[in-house]
């Protein structure tokens, strides 16, 4: 039985924690606001770039010579995969989603016998997967910035990409990030960025009389030339979105854990004050008891 | 009121403008073209320039974009900017400030990275200036 002063040093010990725990929950909650901001602020350009691209596409599509960013390289043998994971930990099943699908991912494609190559964005998904595949990543960033992401960063890694994929280094690109849907929910999201993919939604949309209306486009200068400046601009921009996802569902899954190691914390405050207080009290009786039999005694 | 058509300004960041317009005039690369409704499809790239927006026959608002693309179509105009900055908000010292800091970093660029570096910011702070006296 652990004695009075154990259990008040205990009780010590978690209510700090526990004052530690809210204030990392008060602290990403407020960057989840204005993470969530924007990340939906962010969608509209992600979107109408897609669309553009999307036009473009169906009236380039099939012509010679089209820019391998759009048509891809022909093959299919190496694989880039861009793991965007956060930069430090305590924020739940964040950080585990990611790395367990992309780990998945890497089996899968080595499995049908592809090259595979790994740029790490972010601390933690480095650090987890240089174990396993240590001689596959070929990069690795976590300049991530705290608060907000500014499109530099994006940028950046986007320029990176495009390096070696003009250096003729991979064929496929994939990004895998969390998708933000709520504070407790966030989607692992695996979507490939080159060759330029058109997503369902712009599919969908392509009915009989949008097909007829994107025939007869004006392009100014050429499509080539637009294409040229717009396709490397939409891997940044993937990439840019890609990010604002996963630093609003870091903030989340923050907030969760938090929240939920903040009533953790409560609930054992309780239970040790309740133990606290019974040996007290169960101490009182049988120092009393003990001087009532002495007196007895005598 | 006359026909409008739906004008969008994006910037990466945000969605920065979307409203119905008369006319919005675009600084394309290869020229200025004005969107109006039933605007033939287009689709353009945009140099560094300002971006006039015409209600009732009058420029009710300027904004200087550091290029990006536009769409246009019958019903709507879409422009993609790098960076927009509204002309109503920006003061003549901000833009000086600018001119100065591209200068000072054309200085001090010491490698072609850097020097081209500078050099864009340098044509992006003149444009903004341009743009600003009309």
């Amino acid at each position: 039985m652990a004695s009075l002063k154990d259990l008040r040093s205990r009780i010590t010990s978690v209510k700090s924690t526990q004052k530690i725990t809210s204030a990392m929950k008060m602290v990403a909650a407020s960057r989840l606001r204005r993470a969530q901001e924007n990340a939906e602020a962010a969608r509209p350009y992600a979107q109408r770039m897609e669309r553009m691209l999307g036009n473009l596409a169906v009236s380039v599509a099939g012509t010679a010579g089209a820019s391998p960013l759009l048509a891809g390289t022909g093959k299919d043998d190496t694989h880039l995969v861009v793991v965007m994971t956060a930069n430090r930990g305590l924020c739940g099943g964040f950080n585990g989603s990611i790395i367990r699908a992309s780990r998945l991912l890497v089996q899968d494609l080595k499995a049908q016998g592809k090259t595979v190559k790994i740029l790490c964005v972010g601390k933690k998904g480095n650090d987890a997967l240089k174990r396993e595949y240590a001689k596959d990543i070929v990069g690795f960033t976590d300049e991530l910035g705290t608060k907000t992401i500014g499109f530099s960063v994006a940028d950046d890694i986007g320029a990176r990409v495009l390096k070696m994929f003009e250096a003729g280094e991979f064929d496929v690109c994939t990004i895998v990030y969390n998708t933000f849907k709520s504070a407790i929910a966030q989607i692992v999201t695996k979507q490939r960025i080159i060759p330029f993919a058109l997503p369902e939604a712009v599919n969908d949309n392509r009915s009989a009389p949008a097909a007829a209306a994107k025939a007869i486009y004006e392009y100014e200068p050429s499509e080539e030339e637009i294409l040229d400046a717009l396709l490397p601009k939409n891997v940044a921009i993937q990439i840019y979105r890609g990010l604002l996802e996963n630093f609003a569902s870091e903030q989340g899954a923050r907030m969760t854990a938090m929240d939920n190691a903040t009533r953790n914390a409560g609930d054992m405050i309780k239970k040790l004050t309740l133990t606290y207080n019974r040996t007290r009290q169960a101490q009182i009786t049988k120092e009393l008891i003990e001087i009532i039999s002495g007196a007895e005694a005598l | 009121m006359a026909e409008t058509t739906e004008f969008e300004l994006v910037s990466p960041e945000r969605l920065l403008f979307s409203e119905p317009v008369e006319m919005a005039v675009i600084p394309g690369t290869e020229g200025d073209f004005g969107a109006m409704p039933r605007h033939a499809p287009l689709l353009s790239t945009v140099r560094p320039g300002a971006i006039a927006i015409y209600n009732g026959g009058k420029v009710t608002r300027r904004i200087f974009i550091a290029g990006g693309f536009a769409e246009v179509n019958e019903d709507r105009c879409t422009v993609l900017a790098d960076e927009a900055i509204d002309l109503a908000e920006i003061s003549a010292e901000d833009i000086q400030k600018r001119l100065q800091a591209a200068d000072d970093l054309l200085k001090e660029a010491s490698n072609d990275g850097e020097k081209a570096e500078a050099t864009t910011a340098k044509v992006l702070a003149q444009a903004l200036a341009d743009a600003a006296k009309g």
